[in-house]
């Protein structure tokens, strides 16, 4: 293979991993189950593992392979069966109740890539083709998992919805060289910590509610009568 | 000339196989669910039958009624004979534009529609509503798969588009694999296959294409089948030539088109096992999901364009 088609080949497989990702995120919008919505997950964790991988094949670096191992055991495989664990041990309702509908919720998605598309682009002019779309479609994944949070009731899949946006947040560090290992693993440490406190913070509102629908939390702060 | 005859060759190639594709998924849906199922040349049989059977009309249908399956069926075989399948050295290449095959297929489909509501009987009308409701949401899904494609191939010819790909211009393209994905779910719904609709029921209120033909009868719905089943054909063919040309061949010599013909065939053997056991693998979903469904295709299709747009702005 002559060295141009390689090169194109390295190009178009590292989109083609950033672009699953950002099609998992989609993918947990159109969910309507829970049990979906961990696959879903899942489906975004391993692409972000294969993006990792690809990443650090061609740009050489190591420690991307750290990364990726890490996305691949805690994202695709840890937090989906916790999240598993906790949904069967709190028993509740497993269809997601969504504040707008999904329909609206895909529109605005699309509006968010092409708003990140947009913002990405003229800013990073100059920079390596492979890093401009990889932040353009990262920005998608961080603002689609807020989108995800906004746009859905039940804490879990918020919960979800935050996991996501940190998929964005590494999705983004892997496109450019030279991010050390250190902030990368401070972040996913971080991020696990959390899931642990939102873990506890599950069965501590289903203690008091009887339900994990956020609204009932909304009311109890008295911003909503 | 040579052009010439190979699309009379093709014309009649088509409308032979189809039956033959259905009958394929058909078998491979029973024996998956544990069935023996009918032979795989039953279609055939059931054509033919239907040819002899007098047709029985209401008293109150009008002449479209009548017309319909037959216009229907024209412009279905029309659609199935302009898509390159075999060779791209077609006469009507020129013509096969990938949005006049959407606008062929579209018509098709406004003729049935009218003529499930020209008896007017409960379940035409609310067959047709449905279909049209199928449609409205497919085609916009549809035409942003032929912009992407457009995008990446610069045409909407078919046999450019397939020239253009066989000729490695293009490489691992993501734009392509979101389309692809958004143009399987178009040709679902399109074709009326099992999470949208599904094609063995007769009687129940979930039906959509079924209920629409519910009062044909005869050589009238021997049409309308042997349109569906070009539809599939159509659907599989345009698939392919877009999506994985390989095979076709772009000369006219005897070995390419020896070649194209096997990978021609080869290729919708393996569309109708996958359709098949995609089928079974899968539930129905409710008539209300279906706009989720189609909203996800045109969902994907447009992240397509705007992904390719954003490899064009580089």
């Amino acid at each position: 293979m002559s060295p141009s088609l390689l090169g194109q080949l390295d190009y178009s497989a590292a989109h083609l991993f950033s672009a699953m990702v950002l099609l998992g995120s989609f993918a947990m919008i159109y969910q309507r189950r829970m049990v979906g919505m961990f696959n879903a997950f899942a489906f975004q964790a391993f692409a972000l593992a294969a993006a990792a991988a690809w990443q650090a094949y061609i740009q050489e670096a190591h420690h991307l392979y750290v990364t990726a191992a890490m996305a691949l055991l805690l994202k695709g495989l840890l937090i989906p069966f916790a999240l598993r664990v906790i949904v069967r041990r709190l028993d509740i309702h497993r269809s997601i109740e969504v504040v707008i509908g999904i329909g609206v919720t895909m529109l605005v998605g699309i509006g968010l890539v092409a708003l990140s598309a947009l913002l990405v682009m003229p800013v990073t002019a100059g920079a390596a083709a492979t890093t401009r779309e990889d932040l353009a479609l990262a920005l998608s994944v961080v603002l689609i998992g807020l989108l995800i949070m906004i746009s859905r009731r039940n804490a879990v899949t918020q919960v979800i919805g935050f996991m996501s946006m940190e998929n964005g947040l590494i999705l983004a560090v892997i496109g450019v060289a030279g991010m050390p290992l250190v902030v990368e693993m401070s972040v996913a440490f971080a991020v696990l910590v959390a899931f642990i406190i939102f873990g506890l913070f599950f069965f501590r509102i289903r203690e008091r509610f009887d339900s994990l629908d956020v609204h009932y939390l909304e009311t109890f702060r008295g911003e909503r009568r | 000339m040579t052009a010439a005859l190979l699309q009379v060759a093709q014309i009649a190639l088509v409308v032979l196989l189809a039956p033959l594709m259905t009958g394929l998924v058909r078998l491979i849906k029973a024996r998956l669910l544990g069935r023996r199922g009918p032979p795989l040349l039953q279609p055939y049989r059931d054509l033919t039958r239907l040819l002899r059977k007098d047709a029985v009309l209401a008293a109150n249908a009008s002449w479209l009624f009548r017309a319909a399956p037959y216009f229907v069926f024209a412009l279905t075989w029309l659609a199935a004979s302009l898509v390159p399948g075999v060779t791209a050295v077609l006469a009507l290449a020129p013509t096969a534009d990938l949005i006049a095959l959407i606008a062929i297929l579209a018509s098709a489909r406004f003729l049935l529609a009218l003529a499930g509501m020209d008896v007017g009987t409960s379940f035409g009308g609310i067959g047709s509503s449905r279909e049209m409701l199928i449609a409205a949401l497919a085609e916009p899904a549809m035409l942003m798969v032929t912009f992407t494609v457009a995008l990446v191939a610069k045409s909407t010819s078919l046999s450019e588009i397939a020239r253009f790909i066989i000729g490695g211009g293009v490489g691992l393209e993501v734009s392509l694999a979101l389309a692809l994905m958004a143009v399987l779910m178009v040709a679902i719904a399109e074709n009326g296959r099992v999470p949208v609709d599904n094609p063995a029921t007769h009687l129940e209120l979930t039906m959509v294409h079924e209920a629409m033909v519910l009062e044909y009868s005869g050589r009238h719905l021997a049409m309308i089948e042997a349109a569906s089943m070009l539809k599939l054909l159509t659907y599989a063919s345009m698939i392919a030539c877009i999506f994985v040309p390989w095979g076709m061949a772009v000369e006219a010599t005897p070995h390419a088109l020896l070649l194209g013909l096997v990978t021609y065939v080869a290729k919708l053997a393996a569309a109708a096992v996958l359709l098949a056991v995609f089928e079974t693998s899968i539930a129905k979903m409710r008539v209300f999901r279906v706009a989720e469904f189609l909203g996800g295709a045109l969902m994907l299709s447009l992240i397509a364009t705007i992904v390719r747009l954003m490899s064009e702005g580089l």
